[in-house]
């Protein structure tokens, strides 16, 4: 077991609302944030598109970071008061006794797109394209860094779909021996033609709205978000003046497949491994778990196999849903918008079955909901799977 | 804002490293160690022969950078401790990333009209910042788990701290694999790489294996003295401040010396100060 971790502050923004309330409304409401590809429209398809990012201006200081994704962070920082959280705790602690930890697949790779089309004679790019600020993959660490005012270690993890999970364990490490006192967790990742491209080539980009775990599902729907969450011993001082539990990172668990590029293990074995892990230490037997947040991305072969390893864990006995039907696979940011999710279903007491399906497919043998379950929820799984067999998977709970 | 409480110490039980005329440790040793001349030269670094042939080639020179580094450091730990590849977790720093594989989808992009069908299966998965990681379990067949990291100018501290903090925190081995390639035109110019260069290290808990030096290290929010992560020699200057992860080269004459020392790297506005002790 590993001692517990608590977020103590937490905000998302993605196509299905910004902040954490938004979420919730519209996981209770069931209503998704999908809509035609509008970014790309030749490619076809649904996207998950954040509104307002396009009006969103940096602050002044900033301008040099500005890109599609560091707008999304700056968006989130600026929600559910995430940033004067930060700030109070900076107080407390210092700002070199923060890290800074986050998750991202493409960074500010857009800004790169756009400069390319726009190459100057000699084929260089334009001036104003800056390189450090937004396409580099710590672009995002640097904004979050500097706009929270924060001195201590920091890193970008890039390990694709599971980046904004993976670096929920790196930061817990940071915490754990005494490197720093709390850390900035979560990531971002923007929509972008490298991946709308990348996901028509490999024929995963469904034709209409992601269904997970439908008999008859078609691919995923990319979407974009941006997430974040201030990690602390469980022990740290109550900052907010509230008696509520805390929502508490209780295990973790990682894993690689060691089999394909982008083919998950047939037998999801490395998912079983990082499942298992995450709750051997979090001190839970599978069903002490109330819910499953599956990666679920809507592909035949990841539902498939995730249904396997999933069901070889925890048997038919656990809900399992994925929220992708709401936001689209925000690729790198799903861990932490779908870990801000868990923590809203906990808080009020729900389980956010699969969107747009009425049966879930016939052959699968987890137990996957569909509709919304008004119940306790005390403990949650919530998986992130990447390109390079990278797996992840966290186990969510409330600590009173 | 100075305080350092961190006392984070492991074992170094594999050592490697890749660069222009620095080709295998075993080859470096002597130049790192001062003994013979360094003649810097264009040195692609060798095709995998670690995966299979469908693998290989789908392989460009930066994963094959990161192989090179990630295969020697571990056979180094295999013969050194007894420790099998697979059994390693895994800490893979990169701050340009494959910028070759990028660099032709954005190319590419640029280039597409409509609907065009411009990047491929296998570029796109090739793009990921941890393709090198998946290659190395995939060559491997290794289900231990793998972080992948950037920071910039820092990446070499930061996924050196990274490493330690890994085998502290969970008292696993831990092999660090840390590479940089230049990126291809136009990006070259707005990132500057001089070579591509990597470098490995197997970090062990204290007491496991055969350490060829005790590695520790500690988080400063206050920058380095100038030049404090410099090479001993300098023929080695160039290389070392023209890519992130040369940012090694000061260890790995430590570790040819076989002597002590300490020395700070830069990382970000602060720093990450090192001690190397060769008695243990």
């Amino acid at each position: 077991m590993t001692e517990p971790l608590v977020l103590t502050a937490c905000t998302a923004v993605s196509a299905a609302g910004r902040g954490v309330l938004a979420h919730r409304d519209a996981l209770l409401s069931r209503t998704s944030g999908l809509q035609p590809n509008d970014f790309d429209p030749g490619l076809g398809g649904w996207i998950g598109r954040v509104p307002g990012t396009e009006a969103h201006a940096l602050p002044p200081a900033m301008a040099g970071f500005d890109c599609r994704n560091n707008r999304l962070a700056d968006m989130a920082l600026r929600t559910d008061g995430f940033a004067e959280a930060v700030a109070e705790a900076r107080d407390e602690y210092g700002a070199d006794r923060i890290a800074v930890v986050l998750g991202t697949s493409t960074s500010g790779v857009s800004a790169a797109e756009d400069a390319y089309q726009r190459r100057c004679d000699g084929g260089l790019l334009p001036a104003e394209f800056n390189y450090d600020h937004t396409q580099d993959l710590f672009s995002l660490g640097s904004y979050v860094r500097t706009v929270l005012g924060l001195r201590g270690p920091a890193l970008v993890v890039s390990t694709a779909c599971a980046s904004s999970a993976r670096c929920f364990m790196d930061a817990g490490q940071l915490i754990r021996t005494g490197v720093c006192d709390a850390a900035v967790v979560g990531g971002a990742d923007s929509l972008c033609r490298m991946t709308l491209h990348g996901f028509a080539a490999l024929e995963l980009l469904s034709p209409t709205p992601c269904r997970p775990c439908a008999a008859d599902r078609a691919g995923i729907s990319i979407g974009e978000a941006a997430g974040f969450a201030l990690l602390e011993r469980a022990d740290a001082r109550r900052r907010d003046g509230r008696t509520t539990p805390r929502l508490a990172l209780l295990g973790a668990g990682a894993s690689s497949d060691g089999h394909h590029m982008s083919h998950p293990h047939p037998e999801g074995a490395g998912a079983v491994g990082a499942m298992r892990q995450a709750l051997r230490r979090a001190g839970l037997a599978p069903h002490d778990v109330d819910w499953i947040n599956l990666h679920g991305t809507g592909t035949r072969a990841n539902d498939a196999t995730e249904d396997l390893a999933v069901a070889s864990v925890f048997g038919d006995g656990v809900s399992c849903s994925s929220t992708k039907g709401w936001t689209g696979h925000t690729l790198g940011a799903c861990g932490i918008l779908e870990a801000v999710i868990a923590g809203q279903c906990m808080a009020a007491g729900f389980v956010a079955g699969c969107l747009g399906i009425d049966t879930p497919d016939p052959a699968f043998r987890a137990q996957v909901a569909v509709g919304t379950l008004d119940r306790p929820v005390q403990s949650v799984v919530s998986n992130s799977f990447g390109f390079g067999g990278a797996n992840c998977s966290l186990v969510l709970g409330l600590l009173s | 804002m100075t305080r350092q409480r961190s006392g984070l110490a492991a074992g170094i039980v594999g050592v490697s490293v890749w660069g222009p005329g620095l080709e295998g440790w075993d080859a470096s040793r002597p130049i790192l160690a001062g003994a013979a001349p360094y003649e810097p030269r264009h040195s692609p670094p060798p095709a995998p022969a670690i995966l299979a042939p469908t693998e290989r080639r789908r392989t460009g020179p930066v994963v094959r950078l990161a192989l090179t580094v990630a295969h020697e450091a571990a056979q180094n730990a295999a013969s050194s401790s007894g420790l099998p590849p697979g059994s390693l977790r895994n800490v893979f720093g990169s701050s340009n990333g494959d910028g070759v594989v990028v660099g032709g989808i954005l190319d590419a992009l640029a280039g597409a009209r409509g609907n065009e069908r411009v990047v491929s299966p296998t570029a796109f998965h090739n793009s990921v910042h941890n393709a090198a990681a998946g290659y190395w379990s995939i060559a491997t067949a290794g289900r231990q788990p793998a972080t992948c990291l950037g920071a910039h100018d820092g990446t070499w501290a930061a996924a050196l701290l990274k490493a330690m903090v890994e085998v502290a925190a969970d008292g696993e081995a831990t092999l660090l694999c840390c590479y940089d390639h230049p990126l291809p035109t136009p990006l070259a110019a707005l990132r500057p790489t001089v070579s591509a260069f990597g470098a490995g290290l197997v970090l062990a808990p204290l007491g496991v294996g055969q350490p060829m030096a005790t590695v520790r290290v500690g988080y400063c929010a206050i920058p380095p003295a100038p030049g404090a992560w410099a090479p001993r020699n300098p023929a080695l200057h160039a290389l070392a401040a023209g890519n992130v992860v040369a940012q090694s080269l000061r260890l790995l004459e430590t570790l040819a010396l076989g002597e002590s020392d300490r020395h700070a790297l830069p990382y970000l506005d602060g720093r990450l100060d090192l001690e190397l002790d060769v008695a243990g």
